[in-house]
This record gives structure tokens, C-alpha cells and sequence, in this order.
């Protein structure tokens, strides 16, 4: 039987589930809990293709463009070029398999969103990722009800097992905790990453959900895989906190309308319909989140931006935007349809992660990822709507490589031993939990290092925090035999990576926005990859490939 | 705000449970039991009343803002989401009771195990078996449905629902109702044979259920609308596509 193994239950994770079960594959889908509780629910505003519903003669064409703009041509085109004409396909079919999409005569409805000048973002209301979700959810009930996908819910990941062969390492499974038992279990076979970013190296400052902690990405990291773009973080301009965490405004709000502004002497500024007369509220979010950190930092202006939502007609709130005005009453007792909601910038993705190629291979053989995981698609900057669709296709792109490779994949690890089974009470030092301690100092280190606006000195001073931990870490670990703890190391390893990466490039481009490097230099629209490497994060540029084929 | 909690603990399913009071302070008006929980747990010398130290509470959470339903657990002895219930509403008091939801089995602490949730669904066979179209009207239906979260508060508090028995629960009646409007016709028999059996028989319409639940489904509205479609065969599920 040929078997997969899946780690993520969110959109890529299902997708990729559905999509090699559907050819005969039997899958593995790993993740701590169960579909219902994953990061891909709280997607709200959209999913882009170009269906072309609403007479604006839009192009698929316009789509690859826009994409690769909003990225700063920091993608990989081929990659993008492939994702933009599978998309209409994936909205045919999310709505096939029941997704409730916004309709009206018969056809999808389509919004504004941001860096795009078409309406093209196909949308449940204001939550798109939760009836996404609710749909693929079910499609995949559908193959563990006959066994073809096999669900491992409570299932924690642990490590790769790697193989060292003469061309470089090869995975041959993955190592896989019971958290209710905590007992081990290797599993044989290639793995698809569908992980999630890296909200938990952030905990508390995100929009993510504290299920991700960032930890398969940074054991992975210290494991050999490459990492790309690490400095690529997105910060959302329009969140507020609650407790514990951030709670996202989506862009569909300025879609519909919703407009920005600051008290400037005492009058209200809508300073990006000013400064950006053509697309206005809905620049990049990038723009968007760097213009409100400057104006809030203007003499004249008050340090809270708004978002005016009052303009709104009682028809879309009510057909398209219900959930987010219920939300906004809930945390912060404002009705927005009638009073302006502040707002302020948040991290909200992670364009750079696993550096995968355009099929979605990582640097292991054997090893693949798709979804936020990976970096891919969004390059310097992700448009909305678009992680909703790179997290469909690329669990999806993945799924159909490991399919046209599993047979040289097979009998590349025929030649070693199979795996054997584990004692009940093995015991591997990755299981032990990261310290929360230093969580939370690496997410302050990082926040100072790595926020909206940057410059050498502040991540220097960042870095050599990081490598301080980093030298106490690698004596814990080297002094006891037990007292270190791989996890601190490996979050560790991952912070030093990130700081390195944004410290290499010394340019502005997309989220990386450098004080002291302002503009963009055409020397670095180049990959950012980050290899564990002789004891250090060593950071090296990979150019990007050409466009194959333009406007197929 | 100083407030106890007073958290039922237990290492493991073969336990005992036992009784933990943690004195628990914060400044921050809008803290919720899932903040406090966080915050214990951030903290290595956290000490109950007794001065022991608390060490590591299990529960389960994932995106803090009444989405995904993880964090249900019993407050104050009732099913609620721990990210959803602000402390102050027991700052009176000077305590909160948490404990675990009682129609589960326990893992650890207030971590429960609801996989009898998803077991009942395949059980019930809900999926969808060919492509299928929503109409504009059953549009809004799936949409209510699909806002479900499987958190189990609403088992919690059905009196006829008990975990093995026939009777799958509220938990199942969103699931089966975004679906069953845009059933193709060969699975519609299967699925109406099981909704009978499994739902429509079992419920007593106490709506229970609809009172608790977090993301405020309107079950009934839901039950009458897949009654009306598997039980009685009527209704909008009749309707011809426009």
C-alpha cells in the first residue's frame, strides 16, 4: 500500500488528504487536534480566482501580476503562474463540495481586497476560512469513513527520521507522540509539512491560534531543512488585542468601504486616500501597516489610527460582513456600523518558512510542504485572498508530487532497513516542552528586532541576545545529560535564522522595511535561504528562476 | 482583580481527581479564564493556596476568540469556552470553578477526549458523496451550519444524550443540516434513514442545546428545517432549483 504521511489538519493538510486519497493513496494525517481547531478557521475575507463574475473583464493574467507586485517579485513566477490558473478551478470546486459562497443571480459574488484593482475575491460572509473549512472537512470524512485517510488527531510531530545517503539526506519517515498516552511511534514513508507558520515563536502577538507553536519548523531547521525568507513577516494594518492575543479586522471591511484615517490638528486625516489616490484603504497590506506606524509617529497627528466602517450600506453588513460587526461589539462594545473602530498593526502571516521548490519539494528527499509552512507564492508581501488559495493548491501540488515520485522514492529507500517499531517506553529528549520562559524572551528579542520598521543596529543588538541565549543553551546541553532541552535549542536556532536573514538583506522589500536601507535593490530579489550549517544560521541567496510562459 | 480558581485536577485518566485552589491576580479587566490558564502556566513558581506549586495545566486551546471551540470546559459548572468568559464575572464571588466536561473521558486536568463527536458523524455518514450545488436559499442554511465547533457544550447539557448510546446529539444536527439541502438523490435515502434513527428519534426538544451554545446555532430552526427534509420529506429541500 502506498501511504503518506500528512502533518496539519488545516486547509493544506485536508487538501492534501483529499487530493492523494482520491488517487488511491492511503494517508496519515497527523495534528494535535482535530480540523475544527485550526488556524485556517479564522480566515475571513476571501478566496481570489478570477471568475470574471462581476463585468470587469478581468485576466488570469491580472491575477499573476497582481501577485507577484504584492510580493515585490519575490516569488517564484512559475510557482504563482501555475497557482493563479488552478484557481478558478478550486472555487468550482469548494463550491461543489457545499462551501456557501456569497451568490447573487446565479453567479459568485466577488469583492475588492487589497493590491488588487479587479474584484476577485470569492467570499462566505465575513468567514470564508471557517465555511472552507467546514466543507473539506466533510470531503474528508468521506475516506476515513472507508480507511484511505487515516486520522491521528491528539498526534503531536516529534522529528523527521532522515537517512544520510551520498546525495544528501532522505526522510524516511517521521516520529509521531500520542499526546493522551504520550507514547512514540515512527512512521514509515514520505511526509508532507502542512504545518502552519510561525505564530508560536510570536505567542500572544499574533492572529494565529496557540496550537502553533513554530516548533516543527524549528526542529526541522536543526534537523537540515532549509529555510526561506525568514524575514517575510507580515503585519496585518487593521487588528486589535484582546487577551491573549490579536484579533484581525479583515480586509474585506475596506473592501466594502471601510476607510482609514488619524486626528491630524484635530481633524480626521484619511492619509491613505491622500497618499495612494488609486487604490487607497486598499494598498498592500505592507503599505498599508507602514503608513499607519509613520503617521501615528507624525508631531501632528494623535498615535491611533481608525477604521470608519460608518459608511457601510445596512445591506452589507447584514449580507456580507455579519460576523465581524458582532465580533467588534463583542470585544470592544462599538457597534462599527456606527462609531470608528481603533485599529492597529499586527503579525498575521509568514511569507518566508520550509524553502520548497515550484513542486513543492523541500531541500530532503522524501520531505515536501505546502501551506503557510512554506515559503512560497506571496514572496515579500502576501495579498489577501491569496493564503487561502496558496494553502489549497499548494497542499494539493504537494500531494500530486509525492504521488509522481513515490515509485523512485521507494525503491531509493529500498536498500534500508525498515524501520523498527518502538518500545512502549522510549523516550526521545525532543518530547521534553520548550521553556516558557524563553519563549517569551525570544518573542520580545524578536519583536524589537524584527517589527514593521527595521535597521542594522536594533537587530544586531537583537542577534547578539539570541546568540547569548544561544551559548547558555549549548552549555545546558553539553554540561547534563538530561538538563538541556532540545526544544529551547531548536526555537533558538530558528530566532538566530530569522535575525540573520533580515540582517542580510540589506535592502526594503515587501514586509522587510529597513530605516537604513530604504529602497529596493534589484541585487536581492533573490531567495533568502537559512541552512543550519557548522553551528550557526548561514544565510545565502538563491536567484529565481524565469517565467516559462507567459499568459498561457 | 484577586479571584481563586479552584480547578479539578487529575494526572491522567487513572487518577484521582482532587481539588486545586490557585489565588490568581491580574490588572487587566478583560481577562479570561483562558488568559488566567495561560498565564499560570507561563509561570514556573505559580503555588496553589496550600503554597505548593501547581505545575503544568492540561487544557486544550487554539484561536482565543470563539472560533474553533477547543477551550470548552465546565465553568462555574457550566459549558462554556474558557476564551469567551471574562473573570470578572466571578469576581464577586472570589472564586470560579473549573472542571472538565463530564460526558467525556478525561485525558488529564481539563483536557477531555470528544473523538465520540467524530465517530458520530461517520457514523451518520455525513459527506457528500458526488458534487453538489447550494442554491441562494439553502445557501444561508449551510452557512449557519458550517459555523458549528464540535465543542461539545451542547452534549454536555442534552438530557438525551449519553456517550455510545444510538442518539448522536445536538453536536451532529449542524453537520447533517448543511448538507442535507444539497443531497444528490442517490445518497438521499442512506442519510434520511440515519438522521431518523440517530438524530430525530432521539431528541426530546428540551433545546438545551440552543441555550448553550457558544456560537449561538439556532439548533431548532436547524431541526425543523432537517426534519422537515429527511422525516417528512417536505420543504425547501423540495425546492427546484431557480
Amino acid at each position: 500500500m502506498k501511504t503518506i504521511n500528512i502533518i496539519g489538519a488545516g486547509l493544506a493538510g485536508l487538501m492534501a488528504a483529499v487530493t492523494a486519497a482520491s488517487a488511491g493513496y492511503q494517508c496519515r494525517l497527523f495534528s494535535r487536534q482535530r480540523s475544527e481547531r485550526a488556524q485556517s478557521v479564522l480566515a475571513e475575507g476571501g478566496i481570489n480566482a478570477v471568475l470574471n463574475t462581476m463585468g470587469e473583464d478581468d485576466e488570469i493574467e491580472n491575477h499573476f501580476a497582481d501577485t507577484m507586485r504584492g510580493g515585490v517579485d519575490l516569488a517564484d513566477p512559475n510557482a504563482v503562474d501555475a497557482m493563479v490558473h488552478a484557481a478558478p478551478g478550486i472555487v468550482t470546486w469548494l463550491h461543489q463540495i457545499g462551501v456557501p459562497f456569497n451568490m447573487q443571480d446565479g453567479h459568485m459574488i466577488q469583492r475588492n481586497f487589497g493590491g488588487q484593482k479587479k474584484k476577485r475575491t470569492a467570499f462566505a460572509k465575513s468567514s470564508t476560512g471557517k465555511m472552507l473549512m467546514a466543507g473539506l472537512i466533510d470531503e474528508t470524512r468521506k475516506w476515513e469513513a472507508d480507511g484511505t485517510v487515516q486520522r491521528f488527531a491528539h498526534h503531536d510531530f516529534i522529528r523527521i527520521l532522515t537517512e544520510e545517503t551520498e546525495v544528501g539526506l532522505i526522510c524516511r519517515g517521521v516520529r509521531i507522540r500520542d499526546e493522551y498516552s504520550g507514547r512514540l511511534t515512527d512512521y514509515e514513508g514520505p511526509v508532507i509539512l502542512a504545518s502552519g507558520g510561525l505564530a508560536g515563536v510570536f505567542p500572544g502577538m499574533t492572529t494565529g491560534t496557540t496550537q502553533n507553536s513554530g516548533e516543527v519548523t524549528s526542529t526541522l531547521f536543526s534537523q537540515g531543512v532549509r529555510l526561506g525568507n525568514l524575514e517575510m513577516i507580515q503585519y496585518h494594518p487593521t487588528t486589535f488585542g484582546i487577551n491573549g492575543k490579536r484579533c484581525l479586522v479583515t480586509e474585506a471591511a475596506r473592501g466594502e468601504g471601510g476607510r482609514l484615517f488619524v486626528m491630524r490638528n484635530g481633524s480626521p486625516w484619511y492619509f491613505m486616500e491622500e497618499k495612494y489616490p488609486v487604490l487607497k484603504n486598499l494598498m498592500p497590506r505592507d503599505v498599508v501597516s507602514r503608513e499607519i506606524y509613520f503617521v501615528t509617529r507624525q508631531e501632528d497627528c494623535q498615535d491611533q489610527v481608525y477604521l470608519d466602517l460608518t459608511g457601510l450600506p445596512a445591506e452589507t453588513w447584514k449580507k456580507k460582513l455579519p460576523d465581524l460587526r458582532e465580533e467588534i461589539r463583542h470585544y470592544l462594545d462599538i457597534d462599527a456600523a456606527k462609531k470608528p473602530v481603533p485599529v492597529e498593526p499586527g503579525i498575521h502571516y509568514f511569507m518566508g518558512g520550509i524553502d520548497v521548490d515550484e513542486l513543492h519539494r523541500t531541500s530532503i528527499r522524501g520531505l515536501y510542504a505546502g501551506g503557510e509552512c512554506c515559503s512560497q507564492y506571496h514572496g515579500a508581501n502576501r495579498l489577501g485572498g491569496n493564503s487561502l488559495l496558496g494553502a489549497i493548491y499548494g497542499g494539493k501540488k504537494a500531494a500530486e508530487t509525492v504521488m509522481g515520485e513515490y515509485d523512485s522514492y521507494v525503491a531509493e529507500v529500498s536498500g534500508y532497513a525498515a524501520l523498527q517499531p518502538l518500545p512502549a517506553d522510549f523516550d526521545d529528549p525532543l518530547t521534553r516542552e520548550a521553556d516558557p520562559v524563553l519563549i517569551l524572551q525570544l518573542r520580545e528579542i524578536l519583536l524589537a528586532g524584527m517589527g514593521i520598521v527595521r535597521e542594522e543596529e536594533s537587530m544586531q543588538k537583537a542577534l547578539d541576545q539570541v546568540l547569548a541565549l544561544k551559548e547558555e543553551a549549548e552549555k545546558d546541553l553539553q554540561g547534563q545529560e538530561t538538563g538541556g532541552n532540545l526544544r529551547d535549542r531548536n526555537r533558538i536556532h530558528l530566532a538566530e535564522a530569522m535575525l540573520r536573514s533580515a540582517l542580510a538583506r540589506r535592502e526594503s522589500r515587501g514586509a522587510h522595511y529597513r530605516s537604513d536601507y530604504p529602497e529596493k535593490d534589484e541585487e536581492y530579489r533573490k531567495t533568502a535561504v537559512a541552512e543550519w550549517k557548522d553551528g550557526r544560521a548561514c544565510i545565502t541567496y538563491r536567484p529565481l528562476p524565469e517565467r516559462r510562459s507567459a499568459g498561457r | 482583580m484577586k479571584i481563586i480558581l479552584d480547578i479539578l485536577r487529575r494526572e491522567n485518566a487513572q487518577s484521582t481527581p482532587y481539588h486545586q485552589q490557585i489565588p490568581f491576580e491580574t490588572e487587566d479587566e478583560t481577562c479570561t479564564v483562558a488568559g488566567a490558564l495561560t498565564e499560570i502556566n507561563n509561570d514556573k513558581e505559580a503555588a496553589d493556596s496550600q503554597g505548593h506549586l501547581v505545575g503544568k495545566i492540561i487544557w486544550q486551546s487554539s484561536c482565543l476568540q470563539k472560533k474553533c471551540g477547543a477551550c470548552a470546559m465546565l465553568i462555574g459548572g457550566r459549558p462554556r469556552l474558557a476564551c469567551d468568559t471574562q473573570l470578572r464575572e466571578f469576581a464577586k464571588k472570589g472564586r470560579v470553578t473549573l472542571e472538565p466536561l463530564k460526558k467525556f473521558p478525561v485525558v488529564a486536568d481539563l483536557m477531555v477526549d470528544r473523538e465520540i463527536m467524530y465517530a458520530n458523524l461517520d457514523t451518520i455518514g455525513i459527506w457528500l458523496k458526488e458534487s453538489a450545488l447550494l442554491d441562494e436559499d439553502s445557501s444561508d442554511q449551510a452557512y449557519d451550519a458550517s459555523r458549528c465547533l464540535q465543542c461539545g457544550c451542547c452534549l454536555e447539557v442534552c438530557p438525551n444524550f449519553y456517550p455510545g448510546g444510538f442518539f448522536t446529539g445536538p453536536a451532529s444536527v449542524a453537520p447533517v443540516s448543511r448538507l442535507i439541502s444539497m443531497l444528490p438523490e442517490s445518497q438521499k435515502k442512506e442519510l434520511f434513514h440515519a438522521y431518523e434513527k440517530h438524530i430525530f428519534e432521539g431528541c426530546g426538544k428540551s433545546l438545551a442545546c440552543e441555550n448553550i451554545c457558544p456560537a449561538k446555532i439556532e439548533v431548532n430552526r436547524m431541526l425543523i428545517h432537517s426534519n422537515a427534509a429527511a422525516v417528512w420529506k417536505r420543504g425547501s429541500f423540495r425546492r427546484k432549483k431557480a
